[in-house]
């Protein structure tokens, strides 16, 4: 086929500026269309955030009332999951929700690249989650920390079970970033083989293009679909970094 | 049968991984309907399980698409 669905998450230079800004050693450094995007996503959500509550009204506006929303949500979220201490990691959580939130959203749009597509955008946000998790646990709790692979049990059920824990903790940084970045990935697919069955039919001529309206409806039901898992990927990948920073203050002992 | 075709039934057999995670997402919200069925008040103190049980069910699949997604592009 001549239309590749994985040709949208090429990382290359954009068309306006196509020659390296500079050299790291041999290495030519470019302005991707990748970092045009993540660019395009921090200013917005910069001027989102900074212009709606610029003027704060008590009777917010609909921008203000949105900014206000996100900022109780999260807050929400980090109480739920890790009592009061964990509004320290307030910052960090809200900031990495938004940014994955504006990311997955400006990915909808049409002519867009989405940046959570890329594995290294999604791991250096887990890995931001995780060493921050790590190095709060060894700062609070010392040694102590290592408590955390240790579950209350007789031994012989206990060693396999740390071994056990051990693992499903060294699995959490792939499978935090495997999930945004394979769902954002599966899906934009999706998309695109429909748009070529879109095409391929139109292109056939007769009842074929009458036939074309179909994955058309198709792909207006995906999108709607496809903002939903924008949302609920930003919202998973936030409330499970939650659970892994309230994990490293608390250790096992519920709040 | 060359390595070209070989690798490229190995990544759609790697689909079959979100027949495992479909059932397992299936699971997670029958059940959070029947729960939330009966007794509604309960229903919004579980949101956030519901969605961390999901997200580890569909986990499951995404692994089997990460090993198709090898297979094909290395």
């Amino acid at each position: 086929m001549a239309l590749n669905p994985m040709e949208q998450f090429e990382v290359k230079p954009v068309s306006w500026a196509p020659h390296p800004l500079f050299h790291i050693g041999h290495s030519p450094i470019y302005f991707t269309n990748q970092a045009f995007w993540m660019l395009i996503v921090v200013a917005s959500l910069s001027l989102f955030l900074t212009l709606s509550v610029k003027k704060g009204r008590v009777v917010p506006t609909r921008t203000q009332s949105l900014a206000e929303l996100s900022y109780d949500f999260v807050a929400g979220m980090i109480d739920m999951t890790s009592g009061p201490e964990g509004f320290r990691f307030f910052p960090l959580i809200f900031t990495i929700f938004m940014f994955i939130l504006f990311c997955n959203g400006f990915g909808l749009l049409p002519i867009a690249f989405t940046v959570t597509s890329q594995i290294v955008i999604t791991f250096l946000l887990t890995a931001v989650v995780i060493l921050t998790a790590i190095i709060t646990g060894f700062v609070r709790h010392g040694l102590g920390f290592l408590k955390l692979f240790v579950i209350k049990a007789p031994v012989i059920i206990m060693v396999p079970m740390v071994l056990l824990e051990f693992i499903s903790f060294c699995a959490r940084p792939l499978s935090l970033s495997m999930r945004l970045f394979a769902n954002m990935l599966a899906g934009h697919t999706m998309l695109k083989v429909m748009a070529g069955f879109v095409i391929s039919l139109g292109a056939a001529g007769g009842i074929y293009t009458a036939l074309a309206a179909a994955p058309e409806a198709l792909i207006v039901a995906l999108t709607a679909l496809e903002f939903l898992v924008a949302f609920l990927q930003a919202y998973v990948f936030a409330i499970l970094s939650c659970i892994y920073l309230s994990e490293a203050l608390h250790l096992h002992d519920n709040h | 049968m060359d390595v070209v075709a070989a690798k490229q039934i190995g990544a759609g057999l790697a689909t079959i991984a979100f027949v495992g995670s479909g059932i397992g997402i299936g699971v997670v919200f029958g059940n959070y309907i029947s729960g939330a069925l009966r007794n509604p008040g309960a229903a919004s103190s579980q949101f956030t399980n519901l969605y961390i049980g999901y997200a580890l069910c569909e986990l499951q699949g995404l692994f089997g698409l990460l090993i198709a997604l090898i297979l094909l592009f290395t």
